[in-house]
């Protein structure tokens, strides 16, 4: 595989996870701002922010003097954790099984919450503080957390950095523009390629990091793509196929519905 | 219980909810296919197929386990 094969790659998975990240921390941002008001919520976005920069700057000079072999073990079972647990979600989202991640009922949920608490606090309003400070430190530190893990194993955090960037300034961008639920945001495809991809480089990671080594070396890691990708579209497939028999044969041995007489 | 024994109590809850999950199943079957692998890796049989496979039992034993759930539910 070319470096420059690799470095989109590189530059797909971060962008393709942080997008995830950047529209579940703007769905909160989004709510308690246009419920409650901006000055407060954008403080605790700018307090959110500033305690991620601390975080990521005590972390990542840490992150980069382990020996690679043990940060790609670490890493990659992080990443298999990680994306394994996203995939099955979206598996079961997609053949039906778990209710789809509907980004409009948070925001109606969050909306209520926020009506509903009091306007006290030294920040002004701290509830909405509170919520967006707690809402971007969170999805932020995933953010960090994929952009220093993909950067690190592949010796270029800047460039992982890059696609971090794009994806919060792309969300935040569309946000702005507008202002409203982003249910309009395939989520749970977005989530499913997250996980295929987590996952694939969990795996890819996490053999050369306990001492093992690929056939192809790098391109390997296309094949194992490819591989979880197909065994995740056959078991949304085939878990569909259940849903649906299991629902037709519900409605099969449901009761007729009694008529009220008027 | 007071303040800072649930507040270690909740630190815990917070980093085993963000890293384990749903399924702890499947965290402990990662660490256990990647001891297996880096046991292998010392021997001189081949050890990058051992992960793929581990990955697609746990997926698919985790999924059976969901859905058979949502059948009693």
């Amino acid at each position: 595989m070319t470096y420059l094969m690799r470095d989109f790659l590189l530059v797909l998975a971060v962008f393709v996870a942080c997008v995830v990240e950047s529209v579940e921390a703007l769905t909160i941002v989004l709510a308690v701002g246009v419920t409650r008001g901006w000055h407060a919520t954008m403080r605790g976005v700018a307090a959110g922010l500033a305690t991620l920069a601390v975080i990521v700057a005590a972390l990542g000079p840490a992150l980069t003097v382990i020996p690679i072999n043990a940060l790609r073990l670490v890493v990659g079972g992080l990443l298999l954790i990680f994306g394994l647990g996203w995939l099955r979600k979206a598996i079961l989202r997609g053949a039906g099984f778990k209710a789809l991640h509907d980004e409009d009922a948070i925001f109606q949920r969050q909306r209520e919450a926020a009506e509903h608490a009091e306007h006290t606090g030294l920040f002004g309003d701290s509830y909405s503080f509170t919520l967006a400070f707690k809402g971007v430190l969170l999805e932020g530190l995933e953010v960090a957390f994929i952009v220093l893990t993909f950067g690190a194993n592949q010796s270029n955090i800047p460039l992982a950095a890059v696609g971090a960037v794009a994806a919060v300034l792309l969300v935040t961008g569309v946000g702005i523009a507008i202002r409203a639920p982003l249910a309009r945001v395939p989520e749970n495809s977005l989530k499913f390629v997250v996980g295929v991809l987590l996952t694939s480089f969990g795996i890819f990671w996490g053999v050369e990091g306990a001492g093992g080594s690929w056939p192809g070396s790098d391109a390997a890691l296309i094949g194992i793509i490819a591989f979880v990708l197909g065994g995740a579209l056959a078991a949304v497939a085939g878990l569909r196929r259940l849903h649906d028999e299991r629902s037709a044969r519900a409605r099969v041995d449901a009761p007729p519905v009694a008529t009220v007489q008027s | 219980m007071n303040r800072a024994v649930r507040g270690v109590r909740a630190f815990g809850l917070f980093w085993w909810d963000f890293i384990v999950g749903d399924d702890w199943r499947i965290a402990a079957g990662v660490i256990v296919a990647l001891g297996l692998t880096a046991a292998l890796a010392r021997t001189s049989v081949p050890t990058w197929w051992l992960m793929p496979v581990a990955v697609a039992l746990l997926l698919g034993t985790s999924l059976w386990r969901s859905v058979r759930s949502s059948d009693n539910s």
